[in-house]
């Protein structure tokens, strides 16, 4: 399934539920069903530090895709964690490096990716993309 | 005597609007209070009726602009009870005024001297000391705090010696809202000759300090946590060091006479005061002493603390929270975590339900260091707040540990 294919279904997903709550709750329930990262990458390289929460990220090439694995320390970054993971992981790195971060908006949760909340998304998204970069330039 | 608190909860324009839907519970007071209408119709006065530049001017709006910023500067020394009028110094804030003292110990200080600061500060009261022993040689050490979040006197009496010159102690935590006991802490460091620094960002807003009964050095604070604007506080120094500190930043209004061979200082405080002012800010820091006067002081006290008591019950209620700052003498700040939870995503929830609280280190790093935790939830308390106030947070925090379990 290509990126964009991805995001259309989460879209959908998040278009069922009425109020924030509901959303949240899933978003919880994203968080939860995460595969738990192995307790050896959760280093300090691979630690993006947010003021609020941490994230850790790490990525491996498989048969030309990226496979990312995450986790943070609070459960709605990590519900959100959970939802690039999988908008992200297993592509190719140019379809990373093109891909738009907009559906964010569309499922309504924006403002944790705004750089005041400092919970290390926006770092994330940052360095998924600088993993893609660095993985692109060694095909 | 008892407050008033609709009527006092009208001058506050903000109080009334909503937020994701729902009337805005504002908890985040250590971190900037409301204004009032008060405060906001003197800024508003200013800039429309007699906005000028201030000392310089013999034009009359230039003479109403300076008479008022000075009037604010006395008022300032009367509700503080500073010797002299002199002796305040205007400032952007609390940090600037530490970095205004730290700066002018770099001189002073030689290798090996000691200072101590203690383990529940802001990182605004540690970073600019580390600098200064960075410049200096002189060494940092800490009074260390314990687990219900107070500082260990016979540690702090221990770590003083005649190598001791300055001490840095803040009034109130701001993470955990412990009152220093700060009259003892300025006596045992004058018994060694230490000069002392407290840092009343979080205090002025609660209790009113005296500073000739304090006998305190240094007293810095912010305008914008008593109800006054942002960018704007002031530095209490007494004469005698503000005679010896140099200036901080060089400018106008802090000479006497430029020539290109030699430049002398002007007297206190302009010395201090390099450049234009936040003229308005500082007239309004006055509106704002007088709002909180009016109100009293005493009452404001006495009501906080009941909200304090109403919410520490309450919140103790809920099953596995826990308060951090635990201490008898303390202000309307909880701190708190539910085991199992992390801070962000119970702040997260309560934000969604409208009501304001802080989550994270609250710029004190070594206090979570210290309790081994990422940061905390804070609910701090105004004396605009209402109990209805804190059961909205109490059944929010609730819905949140529901929401996360």
């Amino acid at each position: 399934m290509s990126i964009e294919v991805i995001q259309e279904e989460l879209i959908d997903e998040f278009s069922m539920f009425d109020d924030w709550m509901q959303r949240y709750e899933y978003m919880i329930e994203l968080g939860k069903s995460l595969p738990l990262i192995d307790q050896n990458l959760k280093t300090d390289d691979k630690l993006i530090k947010g003021c609020q929460s941490k994230v850790w990220l790490h990525s491996e090439m498989r048969d030309g895709k990226i496979v990312y694995t995450a986790d943070s320390d609070a459960i709605i970054t990590k519900g959100i964690v959970a939802i690039l993971v999988r908008a992200f992981s297993n592509q190719k790195p140019q379809a990373i490096l093109n891909a738009k971060t907009d559906f964010i908006d569309e499922i309504g949760l924006k403002e944790h990716l705004s750089p005041t909340r400092a919970n290390g998304l926006v770092s994330m998204i940052k360095q998924m993309k600088l993993y893609a970069l660095a993985y692109q330039t060694q095909l | 005597m008892s407050l008033n608190i609709q009527k006092i909860r009208n001058d506050f324009p903000i109080l009334s609007r909503k937020v994701n839907g729902h009337p805005l519970v504002y908890l985040d007071n250590a971190a900037t209070s409301q204004k009032p209408q008060q405060v906001i119709d003197c800024i508003v006065d200013y800039y429309s009726n007699y906005n000028a530049n201030i000392h310089r001017g013999v034009h009359t709006l230039s003479q109403e602009a300076t008479d008022a910023y000075e009037a604010a500067r006395k008022k300032i020394q009367t509700h503080f009870n500073a010797k002299q009028s002199y002796e305040i110094i205007f400032t952007a804030g609390t940090t600037h005024g530490i970095n205004l003292v730290a700066n002018g110990f770099s001189g002073i200080l030689k290798k090996d001297d000691e200072i101590l600061v203690s383990a529940m500060e802001h990182h605004s009261n540690i970073v600019p000391w580390q600098m200064l022993c960075e410049r200096s040689g002189a060494i940092l050490k800490v009074i260390p705090m314990n687990e219900e979040g107070i500082l260990v006197f016979s540690e702090y009496e221990k770590l003083l010696s005649e190598k001791t010159k300055l001490v840095f102690v803040n009034h109130i935590s701001n993470a955990l809202g412990t009152i220093n006991p700060i009259a003892e802490i300025i006596d045992k460091a004058h018994k060694v000759g230490a000069a002392v620094l407290i840092d009343g960002a979080q205090a002025c807003s609660h209790i009113k300090p005296d500073f000739q009964k304090l006998d305190v050095d240094f007293y810095v604070t912010s305008a914008h946590k008593m109800c006054g604007p942002t960018g704007v506080g002031i530095l209490y120094m007494k004469e005698d060091w503000g005679n010896l500190l140099p200036p901080y930043q060089g400018g106008g209004e802090m000479i006497a006479e430029v020539t290109f061979e030699k430049t002398t200082y002007a007297t206190l405080p302009h010395k201090f005061e390099a450049g234009t002012p936040n003229i308005c800010g500082g007239i309004a820091f006055g509106a704002a002493i007088d709002y909180l006067n009016a109100i009293g002081f005493e009452a404001i006290e006495a009501y906080e603390n009941e909200l304090l008591k109403y919410a520490t019950e309450k919140l103790l209620e809920i099953e596995g929270l826990k308060i951090y700052g635990t201490g008898p003498d303390k202000t309307s700040v909880v701190s708190f975590n539910i085991e199992g939870i992390h801070p962000y995503d119970i702040g997260t929830i309560v934000d969604k339900l409208g009501i304001a609280v802080r989550t994270g280190h609250h710029c004190a790093q070594p206090i979570m260091d210290f309790y081994k935790i990422p940061g905390t939830v804070r609910a701090s308390f105004a004396f605009y707040n209402t109990l209805e106030e804190v059961d909205a947070l109490v059944n929010a925090v609730k819905k949140a540990k529901m929401m996360l379990s």
